[in-house]
């Protein structure tokens, strides 16, 4: 097995995934934003509701409820060779919460996109990563025609705890994609740094 | 209130994969094979039961015995092993490059670990956070992208 800490040396040998999710409502853009920065196309990938909720147990039997599948997309980019990033798009709907923490377990922060035409949609996303402590910066999606307000704006609509980042984004562009990834890691680093302080003082 | 209108998520492949040639059976009709029959009917994986992150990478241990043995293993196990044998996978590459559930790969990952095929690696967990290092290599990769 490979080892779970990771020093100096270990860094260089071991190969380390981090993930990033993709938050928001329902057509805000999550897979242009994933499908924008990855090196791969977009892939799918499916987790069985049953498996995921927990309702089937392992006695050996085909179990007769396996029907459901929640579809997941999710993107790679390699930073270099044992270093790679992944980004997953979550599930837009409500009922599927629960894959939410098996997603966010681990994470190294999360994008919620928003839709200034519908803020609302990413009101449960900013919720949830606000409870968990989990760093999270806010990406407007810019849509042509929607009309643009700045990101003071943005960050009172949605009530945000001081500092965390809004960025004005258009989720199709390659270049505005990686910005907010970008400010998201350094964001996702100063709240570490920040809750290392805290627990030492 | 937000919008269920996510159907799109669901069964879209499912549709599409079936749309040509126009078979007897459709997406709607669910998958032919139950998916937990390709496991033996188990849902979890090994007696010990671990559960591997989505973002767990999987590695070919080519040396290992079973790895050429074709009858040793069925064909999603020598599936998984193929997608490995290019470069590491992670569970969801896996998952997607298979064709199977993320529920399926991840026993069937359990048994290749058991036979020594594979070493699957965990990932970082919550509370460790990569060292500042890591997440400012992270940041030039970015932006050198």
């Amino acid at each position: 097995m490979v080892s779970e800490h990771s020093d100096a040396q270990d860094g260089e040998t071991t190969a380390l995934a981090l993930k990033i999710l993709v938050a928001g409502g329902f057509g805000v853009g999550k897979t242009t934003l994933v499908g924008a920065v990855s090196e791969i196309r977009p892939l799918r990938t499916e987790e069985l509701l049953s498996e995921a909720g927990q309702l089937v147990d392992d006695t050996g039997g085909v179990d007769q409820k396996v029907t459901t599948t929640v579809a997941m997309d999710f993107g790679r980019i390699t930073i270099r060779s044992g270093l790679s990033l992944y980004l997953f798009g979550t599930p837009g709907q409500d009922r599927f919460w629960f894959l939410w923490d098996e997603l966010s377990q681990g994470a190294l922060g999360a994008v919620v996109l928003a839709d200034t035409r519908r803020l609302e949609d990413c009101f449960p996303a900013v919720d949830y990563f606000e409870h968990r402590h989990i760093p999270f910066v806010v990406a407007v999606n810019c849509f042509t025609g929607a009309r643009t307000y700045g990101a003071h704006d943005v960050s009172r609509a949605l009530d945000l705890d001081q500092g965390t980042p809004v960025v004005l984004c258009d989720a199709r562009d390659r270049d505005s994609g990686k910005e907010v990834l970008i400010r998201l890691v350094e964001y996702a680093g100063r709240m570490h740094t920040a809750r290392l302080l805290d627990s030492v003082g | 209130m937000r919008p269920k209108g996510g159907q799109v998520d669901m069964t879209e492949d499912m549709g599409a994969l079936h749309e040509q040639g126009s078979q007897w059976y459709d997406g709607e009709a669910g998958p032919l094979v139950r998916p937990y029959a390709m496991t033996g009917g188990r849902t979890r994986s090994g007696p010990t039961g671990v559960r591997f992150d989505l973002i767990a990478l999987v590695t070919l241990d080519a040396g290992a015995p079973g790895v050429d043995d074709d009858t040793a293993l069925g064909p999603e196990h020598r599936a998984l092993i193929e997608l490995c044998r290019t470069e590491t996978q992670s569970v969801a590459e896996l998952g997607a490059g298979a064709d199977l559930p993320v529920g399926v790969v991840r026993v069937l990952l359990g048994d290749l670990l058991e036979l020594g095929c594979v070493t699957v690696s965990r990932p970082v967990p919550p509370a460790q956070l990569p060292d500042e290092r890591i997440l400012r290599e992270v940041i030039e990769g970015l932006r050198a992208l």
